[in-house]
């Protein structure tokens, strides 16, 4: 403990600072994987916030051409009700999107204090909801995202919820593992030494200090949470057709791998690019941030 | 090492009963009522309230809850609702199924993922690493079932080598069983063999850059055992972590493959049984799961203790 | 292959070595033109303080240092055998057998997951052929051999269930087990508490004096060097700045740094007369390695130093039988202390 103080960083001052932030801009940028990380988010962001602008209506049907491949007219080609694949796929992006962030945000907006508070009464709080977590974490994701989502009943809002709890243990633990460390440091000693409140020193002291980790934390749940979406949705537990999620499109694609394979392939090429590059882009921000961490 | 058991079995009882009250809250959650579920859609109030009574729903929560663990520890779950059959008897017919497919996809996880980390370790910042490494990365951002759409597309539809789905028991048929097999448990290893492989990668450079690992290449030993044996051997506690950790991902990676390949394994029941609000099934199905990925990794702690020495003869695990 | 006779050359001959490692930073050049012999039966020690270059000069023998970035020139001969250019396979067969290390840090040196039987009998089947069995008594022996007690039970025991001396004696144990021609120990002691190094060195001493194996001791305790070894080699930035027997080292050291380095040295302040002498601590810092200026690199820490040490570098040149020194303002007189 005391010989760790010495040698600790004082992320939280340093944190602010906009050196530091191009600091580890310039770091970031020197890794090729993270730049394309970075491209590959900013291609599913613009595909889903302005994709559905400017495609077809994701429900249309043409019923002079169902099952039609790719072709000038639509350029992914289109489903067995002649609806086209390219504004679903759009449209996808878009409920890919909602999911992965807002789940992500409900898992840190609850998260965080939670862990923040354990990790700080580690005494009285911490040994209960380690444990509560540790119970949570008994169950496998995709179990307690299924059993959420049966108790919630399928949509995108019940989705959200369950991947939100399902992500829940891991931000906590990550939170409080922060808090941990973080409150053994001097600049947090000394700011105790100088009697300020919990409150103050919680969110104005150790939370700063923590915000890399939970910054990578959350890129790294964002992918979990994407294909969270789309498998619960494949299995007909989450986002309910007509609503064209890339897991709905999968579902309906597989009775005509034989006539329209372009169905399968383009909604799963778009969930893997789209995790990528959110794997890529948490990889990359975890090696700026962290200049210590090697791979 | 009794002691350092007791402690890992002790825990793993606390979280088991936790876990156990979570599915069972988890159950009384669920929307709808079992009771009339049971009873069927035209059944008059009256019999609605028998059922009820009958099943013991009109009792506490605390008193159906002791009632519900104390039968499962009998191996009775009740009944299914869809086909009356008890649960128990379903559980015993669809565990091995899921058993075979993990057992299967493990294989292949650690056939292709050890090996790929411990050539992408030796050859670090090479081609065959830089391989490796991208399909670590791809293998992490490819879902389980667009790999098995992906794979039967390719295989079955295409190129017609192997089945698209179905399953025959192993004692009735094995080649048969194996053949439709095969591609189920090459998709769900091959995720699994991404995160394998990035962990072994990751410990076998750590092992490498070892003071022992230049001790070794001192006595002049040939690099095969320099790396197969004093590297690999301290990564293998690794391994053994990481194949614990994502046994959890094993088993939702199962659920997931068998609605693909239509496997009637544990996790196509799971998903049934929620798509059916086949209560009893559900309860059993989760509680079984937890219960044995809880067992999974009491194992992983205890196989820690045996490939590490020093946990094994002292209890005491560092770090 | 050699025309010369054996008893022509030495044990080893080190001539003209150079070794750089290639870096994000450029090259480092770690060794710079360093020429040294051992003779058989002899225990030399090579000093000097971290980043001189003695760790990497040894290290170049067997040639265990990583093979993508190290550029390495020069010659090395064992028995009048080259080894620079030997390929990896030819080099392994002489690793563990011919020429085989001790390292500093005896508590991550051996592999915590194998018994201590094992890790020595490892070497014993790669080189001499023995089986499982007879490697494992062997085992016992060298257990025995370099003073472990009760080497029977230990031969069962894993490294973290051992003393740090311990452990250092197990990695002598596995060095010695093929007879090699050469051990080099690499700062065999530095990790250890004060009362055990004489332990560990009295194994080398009685290595040396039992079966004649020759030893290259590398340590930045002139201590050290005075208790075991018969000649010392002084490095200073890459390159030898005094070779003597240690006798002769002690009496008369010529190179400036040299007599720093005794001058630092514990017990320098503990015979002084009046008691309230303190340890002498050469100033400055080691040049950084990547430069290298035709002078002599020590100048800028050297009492001594005057313009002709910024001019050319001295070379080695002799101060009687054995004993060289590269340095253009030498000490002259007994007693390595008034500059």
């Amino acid at each position: 403990m005391a010989d760790q103080t010495l040698s600790a960083p004082l992320p939280a001052l340093a944190g602010a600072t906009p050196g530091r932030a191009r600091q580890v801009w310039r770091r970031f940028r020197r890794r090729p994987a993270a730049v394309a990380g970075l491209a590959l988010v900013a291609g599913f962001l613009a595909l889903a916030v302005i994709g559905p602008l400017v495609t077809a209506d994701p429900a249309a049907q043409d019923y002079s051409a169902p099952l039609a491949p790719p072709s000038g007219g639509h350029l992914l080609g289109t489903d067995d009700l002649g609806r086209d694949l390219l504004a679903r796929i759009a449209y996808g992006a878009r409920v890919s999107l909602e999911a992965g962030v807002l789940s992500v945000l409900l898992a840190m907006v609850v998260g965080v204090p939670i862990g923040l508070v354990a990790g700080y009464y580690r005494r009285f709080l911490d040994p209960v909801v380690m444990r509560l977590v540790d119970v949570v974490l008994a169950f496998p994701f995709l179990i307690f995202a299924v059993g959420m989502a049966a108790i919630l009943g399928p949509s995108l809002r019940n989705v959200i919820i369950a991947l939100g709890v399902s992500q829940l243990p891991g931000i906590i633990r990550v939170t409080r593992g922060e808090v941990l460390t973080l409150r053994e440091l001097d600049y947090v000693a000394a700011a105790v030494a100088d009697g300020a409140g919990d409150g103050r020193i919680m969110f104005r002291y150790v939370l700063p200090g923590a915000t890399s980790t939970l910054i990578v934390q959350a890129t790294v749940g964002i992918p979990t949470a994407i294909i969270g979406e789309a498998t619960l949705s494949f299995l007909g537990l989450g986002v309910q057709p007509p609503t064209p999620s890339w897991g709905v499109v999968l579902t309906d694609a597989q009775q005509f791998l034989d006539q329209a394979p372009w169905l399968a392939i383009w909604p799963g090429v778009m969930i893997a690019l789209s995790t990528l590059g959110f794997n890529l882009l948490g990889d990359g921000l975890r090696d700026a941030l962290d200049p210590r961490s090697v791979r | 090492m009794a002691l350092f058991i007791l402690r890992r079995l002790g825990a793993a009882v606390i979280v088991l009963f936790l876990g156990s009250v979570l599915v069972f809250l988890g159950v009384r959650a669920l929307p709808g009522d079992p009771a009339r579920v049971l009873a069927g859609q035209e059944a008059s109030p009256e019999a609605i309230a028998a059922i009820r009574h009958d099943y013991g729903l009109d009792r506490p929560l605390p008193v159906q809850y002791a009632q519900w663990v104390g039968k499962a520890l009998t191996g009775d779950f009740g009944r299914s609702t869809q086909d009356r059959l008890p649960v128990a008897h379903i559980l015993t017919q669809r565990l091995p199924v899921t058993i075979e497919l993990s057992v299967l996809a493990m294989i292949v996880a650690i056939g292709i993922g050890v090996t790929a980390g411990v050539v992408a370790a030796t050859r670090r910042g090479r081609f065959a690493d830089h391989v490796a490494t991208g399909f670590g990365l791809v293998g992490l951002s490819v879902p389980h079932f667009w790999l098995g759409i992906l794979g039967i597309l390719l295989f079955s539809v295409r190129l017609h080598w192997l089945p698209a789905s179905g399953y025959v028991p192993f004692t009735g048929d094995p080649g048969g069983n194996l053949e439709r097999m095969l591609l189920p448990a090459l998709v769900l290893g091959t995720g699994f063999a991404a995160v394998l492989m990035r962990q072994t990668r990751s410990a076998m450079l750590e092992s490498l850059s070892a003071d022992y690992v230049r001790t070794a290449r001192a006595k002049g030993l040939p690099e095969r055992s320099v790396v197969g044996v004093h590297a690999l051997r301290n990564s293998l506690t690794t391994v053994v972590t990481v194949l614990g950790l994502q046994l959890g991902a094993l088993i939702s990676g199962a659920v997931v493959t068998e609605q693909i390949f239509v496997i009637p394994g544990f996790g196509k029941l799971t998903v049934d049984a929620v798509v059916t609000r086949n209560y009893p099934v559900i309860q059993a199905v989760v509680l079984v799961t937890v219960a044995g990925y809880i067992a999974v990794n009491l194992l992983v702690d205890l196989a820690y203790g045996v490939l590490n020495p020093r946990v094994r003869l002292t209890g005491v695990a560092d770090g | 292959m050699s025309e010369r006779l054996m008893s022509e050359h030495s044990l080893l001959e080190i001539t003209g070595l150079r070794v750089g490692f290639d870096t994000e930073e450029g090259r480092v050049q770690a060794v710079r033109d360093v020429s040294l012999r051992l003779e058989r039966g002899e225990i030399l020690a090579l000093c000097g303080e971290s980043g001189c270059g003695k760790s990497v000069t040894a290290m170049s023998i067997p040639r265990l240092l990583p093979p993508e970035t190290t550029r390495l020139s020069g010659s090395i001969r064992l028995d009048g055998r080259e080894l620079t250019d030997l390929p990896e396979s030819a080099l392994r067969a002489i690793r563990g057998k011919d020429v085989s290390m001790v390292f500093q840090e005896p508590m991550t040196s051996l592999n915590p997951s194998f018994t201590v039987g094992f890790q020595i009998a490892e070497v014993l089947r790669r080189h001499e052929g023995m089986s499982r069995t007879a490697a494992r008594s062997r085992a016992v022996e060298l257990l025995e051999l370099v003073g472990i007690p009760a080497p029977a039970r230990r031969v069962r025991e894993y490294p973290h269930q051992l003393s740090g001396g311990m452990r250092q004696r197990v990695m002598i144990a596995i060095a010695v087990a093929c007879s090699p021609r050469v051990l080099i120990a690499d700062e065999p002691t530095t990790a250890l508490d004060v009362t055990i190094q004489a332990g560990v060195l009295d194994v080398f001493r009685d290595l040396r004096d039992r079966l004649g194996t020759a030893i290259i001791l590398i340590t930045h305790d002139l201590g050290v060097v005075a208790d075991v070894a018969d000649r010392a080699v002084v490095m200073y930035a890459g390159r030898a700045v005094e070779e003597a027997s240690v006798t002769e080292l002690y009496a008369r050291p010529r190179h400036p740094y040299t007599a720093g380095l005794m001058r630092a040295l514990p017990s320098a302040a503990v015979t002084g007369e009046d008691g309230r002498r303190r340890l002498t601590e050469i100033p400055g810092l080691v040049p950084p390695p990547f430069e290298d200026p035709d002078e002599c690199a020590f100048h800028p820490r050297c009492p001594r130093a005057r313009e002709d040490c910024t001019a050319t570098r001295p070379a080695l040149e002799a101060f009687g039988t054995g004993h060289r020194a590269a340095c253009f303002h030498p000490l002259s007189t007994a007693a390595g202390g008034d500059a």
